[in-house]
C-alpha cells in the first residue's frame, strides 16, 4: 500500500485503457502504460501502429474528427483526456513539449526564427521584449546554434535541417516542461546528425531532469536512447520491456519480426550472398571513370559547386554495390548522371563499354533499355492516373515491344515476379500501399529485361518489415535474373544486408570504397567510422 | 532587390512599348470615321479630307504613329477631336475620381474579403461559414449594375442614407467626398470582395491543417495569435496573388459602376470617347489602362516578397 502510494507520487504520466475513435471506429485500443519522472520511454512501432496517435491524444491535437473515446490521461494526477481546450493550452508548451518530427514543415515560413521562439516563451508568462529576446538567444545556444545573436533574425528557410531541428528543440524546452515528447524527431534527418542533435537532446533532458517520451520506428535507436520500449501495433501495446528484454529475447511474434526487420540491430549478420570473388567477369557492367559535375549557384554569379569530384569505381556483372553518403553527398548526382539524366563536366560514365551521355540517340536508346532506375518515393513516382498495367507496361510501349497481347502477358509475368497478385493490373497506385507501390516500380523497372537496376534510395521510404520484404525480392531477383545493382542509399545498415561492395561518399569525393566485409570490419577512412558509429542499435548487435 | 527592381522596370518599358502599337493600330480598326463624326453625315468630300488633313489622318500609319509618340514622350496626348480640349486636361480632371473609387472599393473587398474569409474557416459547419458563402456566392455571380440599381433604390431612394449620384472632390472635401462614394465602392468592390473571401477561405483552411500550426498549438500559444501570425499570414501569400490579377477588372468595372452613379469618372470618358471616336482620346484611355495594369503587377510582386521572406532572398 505504502509502496504503492510512492510509486503513484513518482509517477509523472499515467495513460490508462486510452480508447481513440475516428467518426466511430476506433484507431486505439485500451492504450495503458506510465512514465515515471526522469525516465526515457520509448513507442515503437510502424506506420499506422497509433504511436502518433497516442501523442496527439497526450497534447490534445488529435486532428480532423479523431477524439478520446475513452480511458484517461493523467499527468500528475490532473486528467488531460477531458480537460478543455483553455485547460490544455496551460499544459501545452509549460508542462509537455513537443519535438515534432519534420523539421522542414513545423516552423512558420513567414516568421523569423527567433520570433517563434520568443512566441514560445511569451505563451509561457515571460515578459519584457529585451528578456524575451535574450532568453531566446540562451536556448537557441544550448540546443547547438552557433552565432544565434545572428540567427535570431533569420528566417527558417536560411537553415539546414538538423538546425531547424535544433531550433524546435529550443521552442520545445523554452516553457521548462516537465514532460518532452520528441515524435520521430530525428527520421527526417542524415543518420551522423542525427546523433549530434540526439546526443545534445538527451543532454538537454538529463540536465534539468525532464523526462522523454521518444516515438521512433527505429528499435535500434529506442534502444540506444531509453530506459523502456513500448512496442505498438494496429492500435495496441503488443509488448512492454527494457531495451535488452525487447530486442534479445522479444516474447511477441510481432516484435521478433521487427526485430529481425531491423537493419540496425542485426549489424553483425552475415552478408547475405556468395562472396564475391567467383562473381567478377572480365567486363564491368557499369564502370565510372574520373567523374565530375559542377553547378552553377544561381544568382551568385561565378560562385560553382562541386557536386562530384572525380569519382571513379567498377560494377560487376550480378553484384550489388552501394553508394553510401549523407545528403549532399553527390550520390544521386552520380546515379544521375549515369542514367543520362544529367551530363557530366567531366569523366565518363560507361554502361557495358558505352557512355550514355555521348553517344547517338539509337544506342543512347538501346543503354537506356540496359539501365533502368528505382526511385525513392514509391508514390511520387506513379502516376496516380495510370492504371497499374499502363504503368508497368509504358516502358515497353515506348520502345514499341510486342503486341497488345504480348504485353498483358508479360505485365502478368512481372507480377509474378515481384510478388503481386495479377489481380492488381487494373487497380490504381493509391489502391494500393507503399510496398506494393515500390514493387509496382521494380516491375516496370524490370519490364525491359534491364541488366543494371540503379535503386536511388529505393527502401528509404518504406517500413522495417516492408523495407526486408523489397530487399529479399531484389536479392531473389538478383539470383535469378542475374541482375546488377546500383544501389544509393543513406543507410548503412540496409547496405549490409544487400550489397557486396560499397562506395562510401562525401562533398562529392569518394571516401572510401571496397568490399562490404572491408569497409565494415576494417574502415580505413575517419568519416566512414564516424558513419559506422552513429548507426543506432550498434550495441545490441554483438 | 534593386537589380529585381530595375529588371522588372525594364520589362515593364518593352510592354508598354509593345503595348502603345498595338493600341494605335487597333483602335484604327474600329468602324467609324472620325472626320464624320466632328463633321457630321452631311459634310462634303472637300470639308472631310480638309478635317482628315488637319487631324493628320491623312499621313501613312507609321507617320502618324511616330508623331503620336513623338508627342507622347513631351507630354502631349493631343486634344480631344470632339471638344478640342487637352486629352492631359481630360485625364487630370477624371483619373482622380476614378482612382478614389477604386482604392475605396478595394479596401472595402480586401477588409470585407478577408474578414468574412476568415470567419468562414474558422467556423466550418456553422452559420456563419454558410452566411459568408451566400455573401461569395451573390457577390460571383449577380452582376453589379443590378445590385448598384437596387442600392439606389433601398439606401439611396427609400432609406436616404446615401446620395443616388454625384460626386465632390475627395481632395477638397474628404469627408463628404468619401461619403459619396462609398455606394459606388460598396458596389464596385463586391464582385472582388467574393473573390477574396473565397481565397482566403480556401487558403486557411490549408494553413491551418499545416505541421507548423500544429507546433504553435503545442506551444501552448492562444487561438488569435495562431490565426493571426500562422494562419492568416501565409495564407495572404495567396490572396495577394489572386487579387493583384482581379484589380484589373476593377477598371472595367468601374465603367459600369461610374455610368450608374453618373461620376464624372475615367470610365465615364472612356466610355464616351469610344462612342466619338475622338482617337486622341481613346488612345490615351487605353494607354492609362495599360500603364495601369503594368503598375499593379509590379506593386503585387513586391508586395509578394515583403509577405513572402523566401521570394526576397531568391532575388538577392
Amino acid at each position: 500500500m505504502q509502496q504503492d502510494a510512492r510509486q503513484h507520487e513518482n509517477t509523472l504520466l499515467s495513460v490508462r485503457d486510452l480508447e481513440v475513435s475516428y467518426g466511430g471506429n476506433p484507431v486505439l485500443h485500451k492504450v495503458s502504460f506510465d512514465l515515471k519522472k526522469g525516465e526515457r520511454v520509448a513507442i515503437v512501432g510502424q506506420s499506422g501502429s497509433g504511436k502518433s496517435t497516442v501523442v496527439a491524444a497526450i497534447l490534445g491535437l488529435l486532428s480532423g474528427a479523431g477524439r478520446i473515446s475513452g480511458g484517461s490521461i493523467l499527468l500528475n494526477g490532473e486528467d488531460l483526456a477531458d480537460a478543455s481546450e483553455k485547460d490544455l493550452r496551460g499544459i501545452r508548451g509549460k508542462k509537455i513539449g513537443l519535438v515534432p518530427q519534420d523539421p522542414m514543415s513545423n516552423l512558420n515560413p513567414s516568421m523569423k526564427v527567433g520570433a517563434q521562439i520568443a512566441d514560445a516563451l511569451a505563451s509561457n508568462g515571460m515578459r519584457g521584449r529585451e528578456a524575451i529576446k535574450q532568453r531566446a538567444v540562451e536556448l537557441m545556444t544550448e540546443a547547438g546554434i552557433r552565432d544565434a545573436e545572428r540567427r535570431y533574425d533569420q528566417y527558417p528557410h536560411e537553415f539546414s535541417g538538423g538546425m531547424r531541428q535544433r531550433v524546435l528543440i529550443a521552442i520545445s524546452l523554452a516553457g521548462e516542461p516537465d514532460l518532452l515528447i520528441a515524435d520521430e524527431p530525428t527520421s527526417a534527418l542524415d543518420v551522423t546528425v542525427q546523433r549530434q542533435i540526439l546526443n545534445h537532446l538527451q543532454t538537454l533532458v538529463d540536465a534539468r531532469g525532464t523526462s522523454l517520451l521518444f516515438v521512433t520506428h527505429d528499435l535500434g535507436l529506442a534502444g540506444d536512447r531509453t530506459d523502456r520500449i513500448i512496442v505498438m501495433a494496429e492500435g495496441r501495446i503488443v509488448e512492454t520491456g527494457t531495451p535488452w528484454e525487447v530486442l534479445l529475447n522479444p516474447q511477441e511474434d510481432y516484435t521478433r519480426r521487427l526485430v529481425a526487420a531491423a537493419p540496425s540491430a542485426s549489424l553483425a549478420a552475415d552478408p547475405t550472398s556468395a562472396p564475391m570473388a567467383e562473381r567478377q567477369g572480365p567486363e564491368p557492367v557499369l564502370s565510372v571513370r574520373n567523374l565530375a559535375k559542377e553547378f552553377k549557384l544561381r544568382g551568385q554569379r561565378g560562385r560553382r559547386i562541386q557536386a562530384v569530384d572525380n569519382v571513379s569505381f567498377d560494377v560487376q556483372r550480378g553484384t550489388t554495390t552501394a553508394i553510401v553518403g549523407e545528403s549532399g553527398s553527390g550520390k544521386s548526382t552520380v546515379a544521375r548522371i549515369i542514367l543520362g539524366l544529367e551530363t557530366p563536366t567531366a569523366g565518363v560514365a560507361l554502361i557495358k563499354g558505352e557512355s550514355i551521355a555521348t553517344s547517338d540517340p539509337r544506342t543512347r536508346s538501346a543503354l537506356r533499355r540496359i539501365a533502368q532506375p528505382v526511385f525513392q518515393d514509391p508514390y511520387g513516382s506513379l502516376d496516380p492516373t495510370f492504371s497499374i498495367e499502363r504503368l508497368i507496361d509504358e516502358p515497353l510501349r515506348i520502345f514499341k515491344v510486342g503486341t497488345r497481347e504480348s504485353r498483358r502477358e508479360r505485365v502478368a509475368e512481372l507480377l509474378d515476379q515481384v510478388a503481386l497478385p495479377r489481380t492488381v493490373a487494373q487497380r490504381r497506385p493509391h489502391e494500393l500501399s507503399g510496398g506494393q507501390r515500390q514493387r509496382v516500380a521494380i516491375a516496370r523497372a524490370l519490364a525491359l529485361e534491364p541488366e543494371l537496376l540503379i535503386l536511388d534510395e529505393a527502401v528509404s521510404a518504406l517500413d522495417v518489415l516492408v523495407q526486408e520484404q523489397i530487399l529479399d525480392l531484389l536479392g531473389d531477383l538478383q539470383d535469378r535474373l542475374g541482375l546488377t545493382y546500383l544501389f544509393i542509399t543513406h543507410d548503412l545498415a540496409v547496405v549490409r544486408q544487400i550489397a557486396h561492395n560499397v562506395v562510401v561518399m562525401k562533398t562529392g569525393k569518394v571516401v572510401e570504397a571496397g568490399s562490404v566485409d572491408q569497409v565494415f570490419l576494417a574502415p580505413s577512412a575517419d568519416y566512414t567510422r564516424e558513419l559506422l558509429g552513429a548507426i543506432p542499435g550498434a550495441a545490441f548487435a554483438s | 532587390m534593386i537589380r529585381y527592381l530595375s529588371t522588372r522596370l525594364w520589362h515593364s518599358a518593352i510592354t508598354l512599348a509593345l503595348a502603345s502599337v498595338v493600341i494605335f493600330i487597333g483602335i484604327r480598326q474600329l468602324p467609324g470615321d472620325p472626320a464624320i463624326a466632328m463633321a457630321g453625315e452631311e459634310a462634303s468630300p472637300e470639308q472631310l479630307d480638309a478635317i482628315r488633313a488637319k487631324l493628320g489622318l491623312d499621313q501613312p500609319l507609321p507617320v502618324q504613329y511616330f508623331s503620336f509618340i513623338g508627342r507622347l514622350l513631351q507630354g502631349d496626348l493631343g486634344k480631344s477631336t470632339r471638344t478640342g480640349t487637352p486629352v492631359t486636361d481630360l485625364l487630370g480632371s477624371t483619373l482622380p475620381v476614378t482612382l478614389w473609387l477604386a482604392a475605396y472599393a478595394i479596401v472595402v473587398a480586401v477588409v470585407a474579403g478577408v474578414l468574412l474569409g476568415v470567419v468562414a474557416e474558422r467556423f466550418r459547419g456553422r452559420w456563419p461559414e454558410w452566411l459568408s458563402n451566400g455573401f461569395a456566392l451573390i457577390g460571383l455571380s449577380v452582376p453589379s449594375f443590378w445590385l448598384g440599381l437596387l442600392a439606389i433604390l433601398y439606401l439611396a431612394v427609400n432609406l436616404g442614407w446615401f446620395p443616388a449620384s454625384g460626386y465632390v472632390d475627395v481632395g477638397t472635401n474628404p469627408v463628404r467626398g468619401l461619403y459619396y462614394l462609398t455606394l459606388p465602392a460598396l458596389i464596385l468592390g463586391t464582385g472582388l470582395a467574393a473573390v477574396i473571401l473565397r481565397q482566403t477561405r480556401a487558403s486557411m483552411i490549408e494553413t491551418m491543417s499545416t505541421d507548423y500550426v500544429r507546433t504553435a498549438r503545442a506551444k501552448g500559444l492562444g487561438g488569435g495569435r495562431i490565426l493571426f501570425r500562422y494562419g492568416l499570414r501565409n495564407s495572404l501569400i495567396v490572396v495577394v496573388t489572386i487579387v493583384g490579377l482581379q484589380l484589373g477588372g476593377l477598371i472595367s468595372g468601374a465603367v459600369v459602376t461610374e455610368r450608374i452613379f453618373a461620376l464624372p469618372g475615367f470610365g465615364k470618358l472612356t466610355l464616351d470617347s469610344v462612342f466619338t471616336r475622338d482617337y486622341p482620346v481613346i488612345q490615351a484611355v487605353v494607354l492609362v489602362i495599360t500603364v495601369g495594369y503594368i503598375l499593379i503587377n509590379l506593386a503585387v510582386d513586391i508586395l509578394y516578397s515583403v509577405i513572402n521572406p523566401r521570394i526576397r532572398v531568391g532575388s538577392n
